[in-house]
């Protein structure tokens, strides 16, 4: 089935430095005591000197290393700091202590389809969301035809997006996410999203990857999805690494201790 | 059934590929590097704000000519009748004067208003922040040039002859739009913190329009207004652009060099502002 793209591998020495280092991380969101949302507040709060904040650490001294050809798992409650993690090593947000160092470029798949344009063609679309990915608009007309194929969506290509369902758009986001087979695969529970042969697919692209040496990171409230997809996981709770290790052992813990 | 392979062309986030959280480039030098990398980014954000414009009204394209000449008919006949300016000249010299004024101010209200209205994005996926100042401004670039065609016309039609220096017609754009950029940066910036920036902004370029000699001529007001308008900047953005659109004429080197000092000026200043916060954007929107 990938036969052709596995000659097309990614160059991983063996003696590569892991794909992510994650060393003493901690993000931090300082949120005002009460809301300033206008600026007439602030300025009043501000020379009566009394602007306060609280801060809330999202993620407190994480660190730990995935390596190539790794699928690593990230479980943990709602809250416990999951995709601000995952923001992080995306480059979204920028660590306010420690250090994240990716040695790769990155495919994030962080809320497929953010930017798509409902007035817009599903062809323009995938220009637009394309380009919001980083990719130049030589390199998206190259994969063209690919990314429609896998979305299968050659029919609707020149309709507005507003007439797809959200299964479509789920589609085609993930065809134009993971159309370069970029070294470092950030997924965030996307694969909720379409229907069971879809899903499938996307399983099937993501061991293509990963059959190439990619390292792919992934967030999963499920835990059954994260110990058959991952080798290691980290369990976070309140911004903390309550376990790392292997996957089926950290996901065990995590679930003896929430069940 | 076999799926098509996703392709191995690379070069996106970084040409080398490495990303070090504690080795970025100054923010300064880094967002302008993202951009450059992003420039297609921009080109499809100026189709998207192009195309959406167009897509939903009926008279589409031509809203943007026509917007500017109603204002310029109500103008004309008011002051023609009121302060018995001459019809015909005025008629071009206000049209001039709104195409440079509207130009800045949709730009920069468009600048703060794309930023914010991406905010969902900023905090999903990493991109330039920039790229939506500067594609406010590549969209207001479409639509100041499609608003020049009818101006020619009624330039023609008003008996005024087209001269050759309408060819430097870039150099004040280029001019305005360094200084709606700088000035869109910055107020997008403050916009991220506070709600509040962008009415206040809309009501100041209420203010600002009428202390800009954008409907009067500036010899018509008294020595003392005067004085108040030359600490205007866009007094003299303005001014250039009708020099030569309206004039006809090469600007002066003074004229020039003010325009160019102005925008250059903001343009760094705004950069400096935005890309030293553009890191922080992700927590606060």
């Amino acid at each position: 089935m990938f036969e052709a793209a596995a000659t097309e591998r990614i160059e991983a020495p063996a003696a590569k430095p892991p794909a992510i280092s994650v060393e003493n991380l901690s993000v931090c969101f300082r949120v005002p005591h009460e809301r300033y949302a206008s600026l007439k507040e602030f300025a009043i709060r501000w020379a009566q000197g009394r602007l306060t904040y609280v801060d809330f650490w999202a993620l407190r001294e994480v660190d730990f290393e995935v390596g190539w050809g790794e699928i690593f798992g990230i479980v943990g409650p709602n809250g416990a700091g999951k995709t601000t993690l995952l923001k992080t090593i995306a480059g979204v947000l920028h660590p306010m202590r420690g250090r994240v160092v990716v040695r790769g470029e990155r495919a994030p798949l962080l809320e497929l389809g953010a930017g798509f344009h409902p007035e817009l063609t599903g062809r323009e679309n995938v220009y637009l969301y394309g380009t919001l990915l980083g990719n130049t608009r030589r390199e998206l007309d190259a994969r063209f035809r690919s990314i429609v194929d896998f979305a299968e969506l050659w029919e609707f290509i020149d309709a507005p997006l507003r007439t797809y369902s959200t299964g479509m758009g789920a589609r085609l986001a993930f065809a134009v996410a993971t159309s370069r087979l970029a070294p470092v695969l950030l997924i965030d529970e996307v694969l909720a999203v379409g229907d069971v042969r879809f899903q499938e697919r996307c399983r099937g692209r993501m061991d293509e990857f990963r059959r190439q040496g990619a390292c792919i990171l992934f967030v999963s409230h499920d835990p059954a999805l994260v110990m058959d997809l991952c080798q290691r996981a980290v369990w976070l709770e309140s911004g903390r690494v309550r376990a790392l290790g292997p996957a089926h052992e950290v996901v065990e813990q995590y679930v003896a201790a929430s069940g | 059934m076999a799926l098509p392979p996703p392709s191995t062309t690379s070069a996106s986030v970084s040409e080398s590929g490495l990303y070090d959280s504690a080795r970025r480039p100054p923010p300064f030098v880094e967002e302008f590097l993202a951009l450059l990398r992003y420039r297609d980014l921009v080109a499809q954000l100026i189709l998207r704000n192009v195309k959406a414009r167009y897509k939903r009204s009926i008279l589409g394209v031509a809203w943007t000519m026509i917007n500017p000449l109603l204002t310029m008919l109500v103008l004309t006949l008011v002051f023609s009748a009121v302060f018995r300016f001459p019809t015909r000249q005025y008629a071009l010299y206000v049209l001039s004067g709104l195409l440079a004024w509207n130009f800045f101010a949709q730009t920069t209200v468009a600048a703060m208003g794309d930023l914010i209205w991406s905010g969902g994005l900023i905090g999903r996926i990493y991109l330039p922040k920039s790229a939506f100042a500067v594609s406010a401004i590549g969209t207001g670039l479409v639509n100041l040039l499609l608003a020049l065609v009818p101006f020619a016309i009624i330039a023609v039609a008003v008996g005024g002859p087209i001269r050759p220096a309408f060819l430097l017609l870039p150099i004040p754009i280029l001019c305005l739009a360094g200084f709606a950029l700088g000035i869109g940066l910055a107020l997008s910036t403050a916009a991220v913190y506070f709600q509040d920036v962008m009415p206040m902004y809309e009501i100041l370029l209420t203010a600002w329009l009428y202390l800009t000699p954008v409907i009067y001529p500036i010899d018509l007001v008294p020595p003392a207004v005067q004085a108040v308008l030359r600490w205007n900047p866009m007094t003299y953005l303005v001014g250039l652009f009708r020099s030569v659109v309206y004039d006809g004429q090469a600007p002066r080197p003074d004229a020039l060099l003010a325009a160019v000092g102005i925008s250059l000026v903001t343009l760094l200043a705004g950069w400096w502002v935005f890309s030293r916060r553009a890191r922080e954007f992700a927590y606060h929107v």
